[in-house]
């Protein structure tokens, strides 16, 4: 278990290397500086610029200082908000992004479960088609899209939830159902099939035979070993909710981490991309990192070393 | 030990006729064919596809409108008998903008996706079939990529890239195929061990050949699913990135340009955004039935 644990230490150190590498390298690529957009900056001024962010120094060299800085933890000055550095700007907007996302989780693990279980319950019946439907819509239909609709509908024409911001538990609703009908979608697929082939176990029948109730079993029974592929599929969820959230938090205006990154691309705001995509990378690596392990925990049959 | 002939007997007649093929065989794929038939969601996924990309080839040269022709006259304008789908900002007809924006959003669909699964599927051949110290680098590298979602991966190469169709097509290539070159590793690695494999060897075909020939055919079924499943991938990508400002640039169209364009005003003119919205979301829907139908009909555990 240690030796995995430290085999996957080392990986996700080179992968996260090579994503500051690739990123690094891709930003100063781009044509264009984020001094050289708006008005035409008096030369003087602009070498000041350059000079204070290092960017008149060999790519090299900058290479080198970003990498030193890393590993004390310092993600540079943000290069367009100025006086603020892009540690203070992640950790500002983090919060509301990580509150938002994981009521998105819990919304899609909640009615991806019920969802998922009533159908298996009912396969072949009205019921389990009522739910696949459900489920294939919020497939179908993208997160870009199902945001402004429900704003249309719950915050303009019902006026029962509140459009934008974040400053009661309702305005919660709306970008968590956005941010998660996906992937409340894929888990009542996911919950549905694997339920499915485990009630046909025979451990599943000793239950019945012992007469225990319906409920009993799927709860007591079934449902725990069928649990198991939905484990794995958390990393590629929170992957999802914190791409996703670019769109949800510029159409409900959340501060979050999300919109910050959208508009340090529009600014071409090298320093906070970077340090952005940094700090998802490293997130999500960590992530998926803990689900591995939970996996092993609740799996006993399952061994890392080989 | 010695042979007389009343050791032996006939075989009867009713034993021989049981070798005797009753029915004519079936080829896979034609097996395939018969299963999703009966399929109706998944024929009418099928359909779908082609009825919508038949409009997307022939639509814009029937109509008698112009995708870039403004008439600020007729600006936003409801869904009429003269513009079906109404018209936008600048008066352009939104029934030819929407055709026009299925050609850009499938051909970015279909395009992305071969391209991948034609990088991806080598990639992934090769890698399964060396096995070892090989297959080891080359899954290293594709973990690598792996581990960070493709959506900051594409935003990153189209900061990079020129905006246009050619670069949301490059980027989104770049980023699929490592899915692609995982699950073809997977399959290759599951029959690489079987016979036909070692006879190809034992004749003497090239590893090249065994790829090309006996292996990637075999893993053809699950490449087509997810095939299928990509190109709404592809088309769902392309419309985030028209959402956030790195799409395709006008006057061209596509589906998530016309949808993110549709937003500003969408509650003053919500059909702007409603039939752009509904040609994504039909189509995801198309592709998703066809590609569960498939799913359903290449599992060799259906088979009869």
């Amino acid at each position: 278990m240690l030796k995995y644990i430290l085999k996957r230490l080392v990986s996700s150190i080179i992968t996260i290397w090579f994503v500051i590498t690739v990123t690094f390298f891709l930003m100063h690529a781009i044509p264009g500086g984020p001094f050289t957009s708006d008005r035409k900056l008096p030369p003087a001024v602009e070498q000041n610029l350059d000079a204070k962010y290092g960017l008149n120094k060999p790519l090299v060299v900058q290479y080198e200082t970003y990498l030193v800085n890393l590993v004390h933890g310092d993600l540079g000055d943000s290069m367009t908000t100025i006086g603020l550095t892009v540690n203070q700007v992640i950790s500002q907007s983090f919060p509301y992004s990580l509150s938002v996302g994981v009521c998105a989780i819990l919304f899609s693990l909640l009615i991806g479960l019920i969802l998922g279980i009533i159908a298996a319950l009912q396969q072949g019946k009205f019921l389990d088609n009522f739910c696949m439907i459900i489920s294939t819509l919020g497939v179908a239909v993208p997160s870009m899209i199902l945001a402004p609709v429900l704003i249309y509908v719950f915050a303009v024409k019902l006026g029962v939830l509140p459009a934008v911001g974040l400053d009661t538990p309702s305005n919660y609703i709306m970008p968590a159902i956005a941010l998660g009908s996906y992937y409340m979608a894929f888990i009542a697929r996911l919950v549905r099939s694997s339920l499915v082939e485990v009630v046909r176990q025979d451990y599943i029948r000793v239950a019945r035979a012992k007469g225990l109730s319906k409920s009993k079993i799927v709860l007591k029974h079934a449902l725990r070993n069928s649990l198991i592929p939905l484990i794995t599929y958390l990393g590629p969820i929170t992957a999802g909710v914190l791409t996703g959230s670019f769109v949800i938090e510029t159409v409900f205006g959340i501060p979050g981490i999300g919109r910050e990154f959208v508009q340090s691309i529009s600014n071409r705001d090298y320093t906070t991309i970077l340090g952005v995509t940094v700090f998802f990378c490293t997130f999500l690596i960590a992530a998926n990192f803990i689900v591995d392990l939970l996996y092993v925990v609740v799996d006993p049959r399952i061994k890392l070393d080989n | 030990m010695q042979f007389s002939k009343d050791m032996f007997e006939f075989v009867p007649k009713e034993e021989k006729n049981t070798n005797k093929v009753v029915r004519p065989s079936l080829s896979y794929w034609q097996d395939v064919w018969i299963r999703i038939r009966k399929n109706k969601l998944a024929m009418g996924g099928l359909i779908f596809i082609i009825v919508i990309t038949l409009a997307a080839i022939f639509g814009p040269m029937l109509s008698k409108y112009n995708y870039t022709a403004q008439d600020l006259s007729m600006a936003d304008m409801g869904p009429s008998s003269a513009h079906w789908f109404g018209t936008d900002k600048f008066g352009r007809d939104l029934f030819v903008r929407v055709l026009v924006g299925a050609r850009i959003s499938l051909t970015i669909g279909f395009v992305a996706s071969a391209l991948s699964i034609f990088i991806g599927v080598l990639y992934g051949g090769i890698s399964g079939y060396c096995g070892g110290t090989v297959d080891n680098i080359m899954m290293r590298i594709v973990e690598a990529i792996y581990a960070i979602p493709m959506t900051i991966y594409v935003i990153l190469i189209m900061i990079v890239l020129k905006p246009g169709l050619e670069s949301i097509i490059i980027a989104l290539t770049i980023s699929f195929w490592i899915t692609m070159a995982r699950i073809v590793r997977g399959q290759i690695m599951s029959l690489k061990e079987q016979e036909f494999v070692l006879a190809a060897k034992t004749i003497g075909a090239s590893p090249l050949r065994i790829i090309l020939k006996h292996l990637i055919p075999n893993c053809m079924g699950q490449i087509i699913v997810t095939l299928t499943l990509s190109v709404p991938d592809a088309i769902f990508q392309e419309a985030f990135l028209s959402f956030i400002g790195l799409g395709i640039s006008p006057p061209l169209a596509s589906w998530g340009s016309l949808a993110s364009d549709a937003l500003g005003g969408f509650q003053l003119y919500p059909y702007q955004l409603l039939f752009p919205a509904l040609a994504i979301c039909f189509t995801m829907l198309a592709f998703n039935l066809l590609g569960d139908g498939l799913t359903y009909a290449l599992d060799p555990k259906m088979r009869k």
